[in-house]
């Protein structure tokens, strides 16, 4: 611990915190979470190595690449939209029953001869009222989140369930199974892969690059603040409600072709891995950060420790209790750097008094 | 940090605590009347409802239901909530089992285990949100996970059947006295100790207070953390006591035992008018929540409809009974002004 790599990081976070009720400091925030994103590339590099040693024949083939990719594509197109949410301070525990339904749904109409390009579209219309029926209860009737969607979560499994009962639909057409899990001729990579890739490029421009972005991180910093200054917050959360529920029920398409099969029961339990995802990705359960590269990043992380972790005989249990583990660290450590960030900071200021006097000049200054 | 903690909530501080903290003593009311009617109903349709075997089949279930949702409304009341109930159901379940099958302990001391294990669980859960500060919804999301996946690891695959379990075991899910189960007559009295408990004691004064207005609360000098830390504990101790009571009444136990409880549990919460944004309701009403949930699953059966609505309609009935909650609260809120400002 030498002095002086360690002041200009605790000037930097104690000159944040007071002025945080105002908006933190743009570059303590980045700094932040450049820190936590080099942290991931790092622990994804560490466990790329391990692979590459415990098991060089298999885990540096392309064939591992599409079943690494292909296991987790699901859980990651829907953690993009669920990066929004969690940004503008809700959750939506509903997608996993979504994707159910869709996929259900999905199976019916094919076996009741609708054809499929018309069941997709079906599908994709029901995510949107889906989600439109979780933005409503939340943004218009002023009901957290968390209950509304724990309650669709219910009810969206439900129906399914109704819909289509304990059987499973198959035999579906060649073209549609082969967008499962077929890969881009000449490549190892996954149809599936695609469309996620398109979605993350678009959702990290919207929420990076425009004013839509900048709104819902304001939004989520300080919901009244954004309020007062022109964002339709309300409007903002019903949007994003629809977008969660559209894109679930395309993961549901695509899970549906992934194993040919249509199923009621589809998905059950991935809402834990899409929320462990956005966490680790850095997004703040408390709103107002995250990035949409972090939740990437933190995709690949837990494809590839699933896929480590599959191919070293690691049982299905244990590798739940650590996504278990790996939601509540991700959380528990930002949370204890900024504690013991604040300690020091609050430690200096006692030491030296004006320092702490001129603090908000410095903000300023930068 | 304090704006972190600050959970973002709908009602205003004094006049809506006090309108939904009406509404709750309605609900319990208005809830006993609806499930006396579903209840006649029933019973014209499907005359074994009144059969004895199928109101001890309902009551005991709806009391295991009961005993986790006074634990779960302990929690909701501080504004959080636990997720986890169903997977430490199913741990202490399967453990008990585990150990009365390979006689590692008598039945009694196995039984006191299981709730042990209960507490330690529930305890790890007030740890994680109290002390290291992890909002609710993800503490108890991880741990759901990884107390089931240790459920899945002591299991592997296997199950615990009627036969391997000692004679005589399951047989309290069975008994009465005077014609009453004695898993209702345990469920009545932990509802009527956890009630006064919250009513008459320092401690329940200071659950309400944590979950109505933890700035006013911390400003009296009550340690918000404490509060949060025991109310999950007690709601793992009474989830070790469901699991315990769930694998006496199916003698046969896996570790998948209580998949989907928790959303019963907090279905029965909420539909017992404990207001999601706490502070407000009773664990009678989350009693009579159970109760009325276990009717709806039993009229299913009887009245031969599909068991696959079941799931939708804990769904609806979360849903409903919120909206109606904030739509009465408002109502009321809105009534309240008018006359103040004649």
């Amino acid at each position: 611990m030498s002095a002086p790599a360690q002041t200009p990081m605790a000037a930097g976070e104690g000159a944040a915190s007071p002025t945080r009720s105002a908006g933190r400091s743009g570059n303590a925030r980045l700094r932040g979470l450049a820190t936590w994103e080099t942290l991931l590339a790092l622990v994804l590099l560490g466990m790329l190595g391990l692979g590459a040693a415990t098991s060089p024949d298999v885990f540096l083939t392309p064939g591992n690449f599409t079943n690494l990719t292909a296991a987790l594509m699901e859980v990651a197109i829907m953690a993009l939209p669920m990066t929004l949410i969690i940004i503008v301070g809700d959750i939506d525990l509903s997608v996993e029953s979504m994707l159910g339904l869709s996929s259900a749904v999905l199976g019916f109409l094919y076996a009741e001869g609708v054809p499929l390009e018309i069941g997709i579209v079906v599908v994709l219309a029901m995510g949107a009222a889906g989600g439109l029926f979780n933005g409503l209860l939340i943004a218009r009737g002023g009901l957290p989140s968390l209950v509304v969607t724990l309650g669709t979560l219910a009810l969206f499994r439900g129906l399914a369930l109704v819909v289509l009962g304990p059987r499973g639909i198959s035999k579906f057409p060649e073209a549609f199974t082969d967008f499962g899990f077929g890969t881009v001729p000449g490549t190892p990579i996954p149809w599936p892969l695609v469309v996620l890739a398109v979605i993350a490029v678009v959702l990290g421009l919207v929420l990076h690059r425009t004013w839509i972005g900048r709104q819902i991180f304001a939004a989520g910093r300080n919901k009244d603040a954004a309020r007062y200054s022109g964002v339709r917050v309300q409007r903002m959360k019903v949007a994003l409600f629809v977008l969660s529920g559209t894109i679930a029920a395309l993961a549901g398409v695509i899970l549906t072709a992934r194993f040919a099969s249509a199923r009621a029961d589809a998905g059950q339990g991935m809402t834990l891995t899409v929320v462990t995802m956005v966490l680790l990705g850095g997004v703040s359960i408390y709103g107002g950060r995250g990035t949409i590269p972090g939740v990437v990043l933190a995709a690949l992380t837990l494809a590839v420790l699933g896929n480590v972790l599959r191919l070293a005989n690691v049982s299905a249990e244990l590798q739940s209790i650590a996504i278990g583990l790996l939601l509540i660290v991700s959380v528990v450590i930002p949370s204890l750097a900024r504690q013991v960030s604040s300690v020091i900071g609050s430690a200096r200021r006692d030491r030296q008094p004006p320092v702490g006097v001129a603090e908000p000049g410095e903000v300023s200054s930068p | 940090m304090a704006a972190e903690t600050t959970v973002p909530r709908t009602g205003g501080p004094g006049v809506g605590k006090r309108m939904a903290g009406a509404i709750a003593r309605q609900r319990e009311l208005s809830l006993a009347g609806l499930m006396v009617v579903l209840a006649a109903f029933v019973a014209i349709q499907a005359p074994n409802f009144l059969s004895a075997s199928n109101l001890t089949q309902v009551t005991v279930v709806a009391s295991i239901i009961a005993i986790a949702a006074v634990g779960q409304a302990l929690v909701i009341l501080t504004r959080n909530v636990d997720l986890s109930v169903e997977a430490m159901m199913g741990l202490v379940a399967f453990v008990v089992a585990d150990l009365l099958k390979f006689d590692v302990l008598p039945a009694p001391a196995a039984i006191a285990a299981g709730i042990a294990l209960g507490l330690v669980l529930g305890m790890t859960n007030g740890f994680l949100t109290a002390v290291l500060r992890v909002p609710a919804i993800v503490a108890t999301l991880g741990t759901l996970s990884i107390y089931r996946g240790i459920d899945f690891l002591i299991a592997g695959g296997k199950q615990v059947t009627l036969g391997d379990l000692p004679a005589g075991y399951t047989d309290p899910a069975r008994a009465t006295i005077l014609g009453v189960p004695i898993f209702v007559l345990i469920a009545i009295a932990i509802v009527v100790i956890v009630a006064a408990a919250l009513r008459w004691t320092r401690a329940g004064r200071h659950v309400y207070a944590v979950g109505s207005n933890p700035e006013a609360a911390s400003i009296l000098g009550i340690r918000s953390g404490v509060v949060v830390f025991g109310v999950f504990s007690a709601c793992g101790l009474l989830a070790g006591v469901a699991g315990v009571m769930w694998g006496m009444n199916y003698g046969t136990i896996n570790a998948t035992a209580a998949s989907g409880v928790t959303l019963q549990v907090v279905a029965a919460v909420v539909v017992g008018g404990v207001n999601i944004n706490g502070g407000s309701g009773t664990v009678i009403g989350a009693g009579l929540g159970a109760l009325f949930l276990g009717l709806i699953s039993n009229a299913l059966i009887l009245l031969r409809l599909s068991q696959f609505w079941l799931q939708a309609i804990y769904g609806a009935v979360i849903l409903v009974a919120v909206s109606l909650d904030a739509f009465l609260v408002r109502g009321l809120k809105r009534a309240a002004l008018a006359r103040r400002s004649r």
